[in-house]
């Protein structure tokens, strides 16, 4: 059903049609509307039979999805950002121990310095926590990579997060194709879990495990992401049977049928990316859009054929490896090692700040004609960054650096919300 | 008719015998259709208070709940002796996942069992000091403030004896551990405010919270069926001496649980909705040098170089406890 809607809302329509069994929940921005729609659809007996936990963490809430997940419950969560990061041992558990939990992560900024606002720094700081990382490019993608995702977690019992851009996709309105229930159901079987606490059958889990038999455990855990790979295609093949439409998959093309020129990036600025490839091939620049919807499992292959035939990358990235440059841009490389093809990383958006158009014409033309440096900041504001650096070289008692950075911005924060 | 009060205590043990009781008045542990939970061939220290404990405690809540229980355990000793893989002791369902969240899958187990439907099923966790008081506190508190149907069982040796006996915020007052050294002005573990997690979980007001050591079997079962009766947040917190952490004779360990309620050390009782509705009451006050003495982890307090002023404070909180809880009889306490 056609509904305008919040993104949150309508992923927690979507969360609800797959009926889980257990949500726990701690508060995050911008996670929090999920959680909320969630609760109140339990209390109401709307969604049913579920139990609903208001836990007293993040680490808490992802224990809470284990135990759940472990006695054979279908078990979901959400969270962002440094509700992400409290809970990072239990999100390795998670995955260690082989539980389909799904989670919602709304993308949102590390700090510090804190900031609520979004680019992917958080889910990509699991990237090698074992669990599947699939992003929404839009709302509509979002409610269907939620369905999917429980299907692909339960099919190879481990857990996946469902990546959505905090405030850009989890609180805009806009059209989203709500599916029935019969859909749903038509689409998910219910869990059976591949083990489960029973007394019946009573099992131990969670053994200490020495180095004869740790790697084959660590291995099997990669083995299911390669398998993955083989399934994301094939789930998305299913769910378009079912619901009629496109969704999901490993990467997506976007006019690149003879790009010279591409760009690759995940989650909602492929919105913007490409209606400024559509305003630059107007002008007549060969230029097209790779965007990779599974992070984790990385899909080298789809990547290399889709950037094989093309001159040169640049990867926009709302992520940065601190002393090295773009995480996203070190997996596209090694995608393409081998082929010669130029790659530029470009990082942006970092806490929110906005992608324009005019950001990424002028950028996508300097890497049109190769005058990009490796590693390129966009949009990032040298003046201040020089002052700060000056002020470090001058004053050994420089004071903290946000703080000054902000000064030099002159919109300190009592300034701004005084 | 009058009736004459018959003790059937085994000299010296105050161990009720078994043979001079009814079947029903048995105990779980003696009984033929005990679970074995833990089974025997687990990697446990010799004398080990923890494993003992947890062998009384899990079979006690095996019975009680007809064999339907499912245990979720904390990182630690009994974790880690007890499923050394493939070979694991474990008799029940049994899943261990961290250190510090034995509490939350606990709830999250709960959960699945209530949303399926499965009400005969019972949900245990347990956790030794370290995992419950220190790096589990805070799923331990959450899981009570909801009230989740969870008994949590605490086997409280003082220090984090798995990774070689550091302090915990359990150990007590001149305790020597690899992290309290016995040196300098203050050796061994400092003088701090303490932290009775009973108390706390009493402050949380759940249907039930109760103390046992394992030198009173009889009440520690006693303690673990009536907790599994009950449904609602639990909590157990059982004394269980650890001869390698405490530097203690294997042989001794009864004696020093034992020896720590009858000095008033660990008092013993039982509370329901955050008020104490009985307390063992000591039977032989000790003074607390017969329970430092036999532990090397307390030996700088005595010989050449002694501290008396630290083992006076120490009898200090051991008689607060007394006075706090009423362990001694009137008489006694005055006589």
């Amino acid at each position: 059903m056609l509904k305008q809607i919040e993104g949150s809302k309508a992923v927690a329509e979507a969360i609800a049609l797959c009926r889980p069994e257990v949500i726990c929940a701690y508060p995050i921005s911008p996670q929090t509307h999920i959680v909320e729609a969630l609760g109140e659809m339990v209390k109401s007996e709307k969604l049913t039979p579920c139990e609903f936990i208001n836990v007293e963490s993040e680490f808490a809430a992802m224990s809470v999805a284990i135990g759940s997940s472990a006695a054979g419950a279908r078990s979901y969560t959400a969270t962002a950002s440094q509700g992400l990061l409290f809970m990072v041992e239990a999100v390795y558990n998670a995955a260690g121990l082989g539980l389909p939990i799904v989670m919602t992560v709304a993308n949102r900024a590390i700090g510090a310095p804190i900031n609520i606002w979004n680019d992917h720094s958080d889910s990509l700081s699991q990237r090698d926590s074992g669990w599947m990382q699939l992003f929404a490019e839009t709302n509509q993608e979002a409610v269907d990579l939620h369905i999917q995702a429980f299907k692909l977690a339960e099919e190879l019992s481990m857990p996946i997060m469902v990546c959505m851009d905090g405030f850009i996709l989890t609180h805009a309105f806009e059209r989203v194709d709500i599916p029935t229930q019969e859909q749903v159901d038509g689409y998910l079987p219910t869990f059976d879990p591949r083990q489960s606490l029973d007394p019946k059958e009573p099992i131990s889990i969670g053994a200490m495990v020495g180095p004869e038999a740790f790697m084959e455990v660590k291995y099997l855990a990669h083995a299911k992401q390669m398998q993955a790979l083989e399934l994301i295609p094939q789930l998305a093949a299913e769910f378009k049977q079912q619901f009629g439409r496109e969704s999901g998959g490993l990467v997506r093309t976007y006019r690149a049928e003879d790009a010279e020129t591409m760009i690759v990036a995940m989650g909602s600025v492929l919105g913007t990316v490409k209606d400024t490839v559509d305003e630059m091939r107007e002008q007549g620049h060969k230029i097209g859009v790779l965007g990779i919807i599974s992070y984790r499992p990385f899909p080298l292959q789809e990547v290399r054929a889709a950037l094989v035939n093309c001159k040169r990358f640049v990867v926009l990235e709302k992520s940065l490896a601190v002393g090295m440059g773009g995480i996203v841009a070190t997996d596209v490389r090694m995608a393409v090692s081998g082929t010669g093809l130029k790659g530029f990383t470009a990082i942006a958006g970092l806490g929110g700040r906005n992608i324009t158009k005019a950001s990424l014409h002028k950028l996508f033309l300097e890497a049109e004609q190769e005058k990009l440096e490796p590693v390129t900041f966009v949009d990032l504001d040298w003046e201040v960054v020089n002052k700060q650096l000056e002020r470090e070289k001058q004053n050994r008692h420089s004071g903290p650096i946000a703080e000054n950075i902000l000064y030099d911005k002159g919109m300190s924060t009592s300034a701004k919300f005084g | 008719m009058s009736l004459q009060t018959v003790k059937f205590y085994q000299t010296g043990t105050y161990t009720v015998g078994n043979r001079l009781l009814g079947p029903d008045d048995r105990s779980v542990q003696s009984g033929e259709l005990r679970s074995n939970s833990i089974n025997s061939g687990h990697r446990a220290c010799q004398g080990c208070g923890e494993a003992l404990g947890a062998r009384y405690a899990i079979d006690a809540a095996m019975a009680e709940s007809n064999n339907q229980l499912i245990a979720v355990n904390a990182t630690g000793c009994l974790e880690v002796f007890s499923t050394p893989y493939p070979e694991s002791s474990w008799q029940l369902p049994w899943i261990h996942s961290l250190f510090g969240n034995a509490a939350a899958v606990a709830t999250g187990v709960a959960a699945a069992l209530k949303v399926k439907g499965k009400t005969d099923v019972r949900v245990v966790a347990q956790g030794g000091d370290g995992g419950t008081t220190d790096i589990g506190f805070g799923c331990l508190s959450g899981m009570f403030e909801r009230n989740d149907d969870v008994l949590y069982i605490c086997y409280d040796n003082e220090a984090y004896m798995n990774t070689g006996v550091q302090r915990s915020s359990a150990t007590p007052p001149t305790a020597r551990t690899a992290t309290t050294m016995p040196v300098g002005k203050e050796p061994g573990n400092v003088f701090g405010q303490g932290k009775s997690v009973p108390e706390i979980a009493m402050a949380h007001g759940i249907p039930y919270v109760a103390t046992a050591t394992v030198a009173d079997l009889r009440d520690l079962e006693y303690k673990v069926r009536k907790a599994m009766k009950m449904h609602g947040a639990r909590y157990i917190h059982i004394f269980v001496p650890c001869p390698l952490g405490w530097g203690s004779a294997s042989h001794d360990t009864i004696k020093l649980a034992r020896l720590a309620k009858e000095t008033g050390m660990f008092p013993v009782f039982e509370a329901e909705h955050g008020e104490v509705t009985s307390v063992l009451k000591i039977r032989n006050k000790q003074p607390i040098e017969e329970y430092l003495k036999p532990q090397k982890r307390f030996a700088h307090l005595f010989g050449k170089h002694a501290h008396p002023e630290m083992v006076a404070h120490l009898q200090a909180i051991a008689d607060r406890n007394i006075r706090k809880y009423g362990l001694l009889d009137e008489e006694k306490a005055h006589g």
